[in-house]
């Protein structure tokens, strides 16, 4: 079920000293189950978001097992253990790799370089033309390249290049249930609600007023979507990454996303 | 060394296979199959949008022991692809279902939906043409009046049989979500489309209208945690329908009792069972696929690993359970990962309601004998479709040593899956869609 080849490390802050040895391997193989299967979610999360027009029913299943997950570890623990990992920038809490879909080299980024917010009919087939490709082959056929890199905001990393896309990422997870379902429908507008607005467009079908409020919205909005970050990557130097003032922001974020998680 | 005539009552064999395309290319991928009321029709629709319809040979008396066979009767573009500009999507052209309307003349009426637009087909016959015009000759070309001598009455001829199929109404614009069932009311008057968040009542003359019976889109989508994944009004009580969800529940509404039907009469569901929890129990337990029995007492649900039979009085638990492939229950985060688990596969009865059949893995497909309660797997494969050959059963095996001619769990294909069947509604003919081709068996002559 798990990857061969990959590395399991057990971190050092997650040790517990007066458990027996073997209960502690039990436990930490569930977790790493665990936290495999909430990482290969998320991954499904983002990917169904960039295909055409993305299968509700399963992003709603999807999305209920991500919840689940995360309920069973805020139960546990283990979800705070991470966060506290989380927020004193600790030593790297080393994370289980996920699964090899996660080691596609980079022709797919190379493919799909437009930023998401201009997606054109052009831009939709090779949207969902590549990412479907991506999928299926990757998901479905075992062998592929050992680097994996991690899918998840929590955690810090050992390698550069490990980093760096796990940075990419982490900003990518950013709210993905909540992306999911914006592609349907924009939330409760709270944000700024314009009467002026409103009256304008009093006899319009809301749904595509909501819809198309939420493209236009994307394309300008600094909340980035995963290309858009793949273009904000390019800009970083690499230095900048393993250096604490650039993870501060990533952290900011990443409490952001932990807050939306546990559904705060 | 078992019988196989003992497992069923029947023995299937295949009088030929129809519909194979030697260049698989997706938009050849069979995606519903539907026999009509008499069986006399079959249809299948295609991911290109496309839907072809075989008619049953007319037994001949030439020839008793050769049983009608299914021969191509019409082939035509249902649906097209297209764009949707507000949204910046595409709209599939794959037809997602097809549901025949009861015979009521000598043409033949279907309904058959992509995940926007549901369109009537009319389907009828023309075998006679008028011949003898005055002003223009046969060819159609317009003749000299001054040529015209005399007035003569045109007749009819006969001509070759040609089948046209014309859109007689557009259902379009009523859904926002992807349509995944459609169903004709008893009635014959009304129908109702089903998408992920909401059911519609449609008159089939008006077009321009369509009544939203049930709506479960929350107000806030992120609190969306279950979407309706079929649909089908009852056979014989035009009043009454039920749709299954994502969660594993069957809703039965009466749609006497309010004009919205959120509130539910009946209420199915089977309680968890504790010792089988996994991440995975919601998934496997949405069901993708509700129909009636044809008597109208039961209904039938799927779910990823099994079919489960229904008394539409007692909604606390199925009255059967059948297990389609439960050896798929430990591999359950590979089919996670390779999105198989999300597989809708389809159910169907049998015309006396004794026998349910049901599709799997590497072109496995299950039939569950009700009274006897045994159950056969057969495969719908090239290697067994030679014209007299009879179909064998095959068998998973699950560890340990694998028998000859069984096959291991990790040997199954799982590109190779049969998600539409369609059970003729009075004989043993099956009609089985394995990806691009068409498999229709019938049980042995006596």
């Amino acid at each position: 079920m798990f990857p061969k080849g990959t590395k399991r490390k057990f971190s050092d802050g997650e040790e517990i000293p007066d458990e027996n040895p073997a209960d502690i391997k039990v436990m930490s193989s569930y977790n790493l189950q665990r936290q495999s299967l909430l990482d290969m979610s998320l991954i499904k999360l983002q990917l169904c978001h960039m295909l055409v027009e993305p299968n509700l029913c399963r992003s709603v299943l999807i999305a209920n097992t991500v919840r689940q997950i995360q309920e069973e570890m805020t139960q546990d623990g283990s979800w705070t253990i991470m966060a506290e990992a989380l927020n004193s920038n600790q030593s790297p809490s080393d994370r289980l790799v996920a699964t090899e879909i996660l080691c596609r080299p980079s022709p797919k980024d190379q493919d799909e370089e437009k930023p998401f917010s201009d997606i054109s009919y052009e831009g939709c087939d090779s949207v969902s033309c590549h990412s479907e490709e991506v999928v299926d082959d990757s998901l479905c056929e075992p062998s592929s390249e050992a680097p994996t890199y991690l899918p998840s905001s929590i955690g810090t990393w050992d390698k550069e290049d490990q980093k760096e896309n796990s940075e990419e990422e982490s900003e990518e997870d950013s709210k993905p249930e909540e992306q999911v379902f914006g592609t349907f429908e924009i939330k409760n507008p709270t944000a700024t609600p314009d009467p002026a607005l409103d009256e304008l467009f009093s006899d319009v079908d809301t749904s595509y007023y909501d819809l198309d409020t939420m493209l236009t919205g994307m394309q300008s909005s600094p909340k980035m979507g995963p290309y858009d970050l793949l273009d904000s990557l390019s800009s970083h130097s690499p230095s900048s990454i393993s250096s604490n003032s650039g993870c501060r922001p990533d952290l900011n974020e990443l409490d952001h996303i932990m807050e939306i998680i546990v559904g705060s | 060394m078992k019988c196989f005539s003992r497992y069923l009552p029947y023995i299937f064999r295949p009088p030929n296979t129809i519909l194979s395309s030697s260049c698989h290319t997706e938009a050849d991928i069979i995606s519903t199959v539907e026999f009509n009321h008499t069986g006399e029709l079959l249809a299948t629709g295609d991911k290109g949008g496309r839907v072809v319809i075989f008619q049953r040979e007319q037994e001949s008396k030439n020839q008793p022991h050769r049983r009608g066979e299914y021969n191509v009767y019409s082939t035509f573009q249902s649906h097209e692809p297209e764009f949707d500009y507000l949204k910046s999507l595409e709209i599939e052209e794959k037809i997602n279902k097809i549901r025949w309307l009861p015979q009521q003349n000598a043409a033949y009426f279907l309904l058959s939906t992509n995940d926007k637009t549901v369109k009537l087909w009319k389907i009828s016959e023309r075998d006679k043409r008028p011949e003898g015009y005055n002003l223009k000759d046969d060819d159609g070309r317009i003749r000299d009046p001054s040529t015209i001598t005399t007035l003569r009455v045109p007749v009819l001829q006969p001509m070759d049989l040609m089948v046209e199929a014309t859109p007689r109404r557009v259902f379009a614009n009523a859904h926002t979500y992807h349509i995944n069932s459609i169903s004709v009311n008893s009635d014959y008057e009304t129908y109702m489309s089903a998408d992920d968040l909401r059911i519609n009542l449609w008159n089939l003359e008006i077009t321009n209208r369509s009544f939203n019976i049930v709506d479960i889109k929350p107000a806030n989508m992120e609190e969306l945690t279950e979407v309706i994944t079929a649909a089908e009004f009852h056979p014989n009580q035009c009043n009454t329908f039920v749709y299954s969800s994502s969660k594993g529940t069957i809703r039965l509404c009466d749609m006497r009792a309010m004009a919205l039907c959120d509130k539910h009469s009946k209420f199915f569901e089977e309680p968890e069972d504790p010792s089988n929890r996994s991440f995975f129990s919601e998934i496997i337990s949405s069901i993708s696929d509700v129909k009636f029995s044809h008597s109208g007492r039961y209904m039938m649900t799927r779910d990823y690993l099994t079919v489960k039979v229904w008394d539409l009085n007692m909604e606390n638990r199925p009255i059967e359970t059948y297990q389609v492939h439960d050896y798929l229950r430990s591999k359950l985060c590979s089919l996670y990962e390779n999105d198989c688990i999300f597989d809708k596969f389809e159910c169907v009865w049998n015309g006396s309601d004794s026998v349910i059949m049901t599709g799997s893995y590497n072109n496995f497909f299950r039939m569950f004998d009700r009274n006897t309660k045994r159950d056969v797997t057969l495969e719908a494969s090239r290697e067994n479709s030679k014209p007299r050959a009879i179909l064998k059963p095959r068998k998973v095996c699950v560890g340990g040593k694998r028998r000859k001619d069984e096959i291991s769990v990790d040997s199954l294909d799982f590109s190779k899956k049969i998600l539409h069947t369609a059970w003729h509604p009075s004989e043993n003919i099956i009609a089985v869609a394995a990806t691009n081709n068409l498999y229709i068996f019938q049980d042995k002559v006596n």
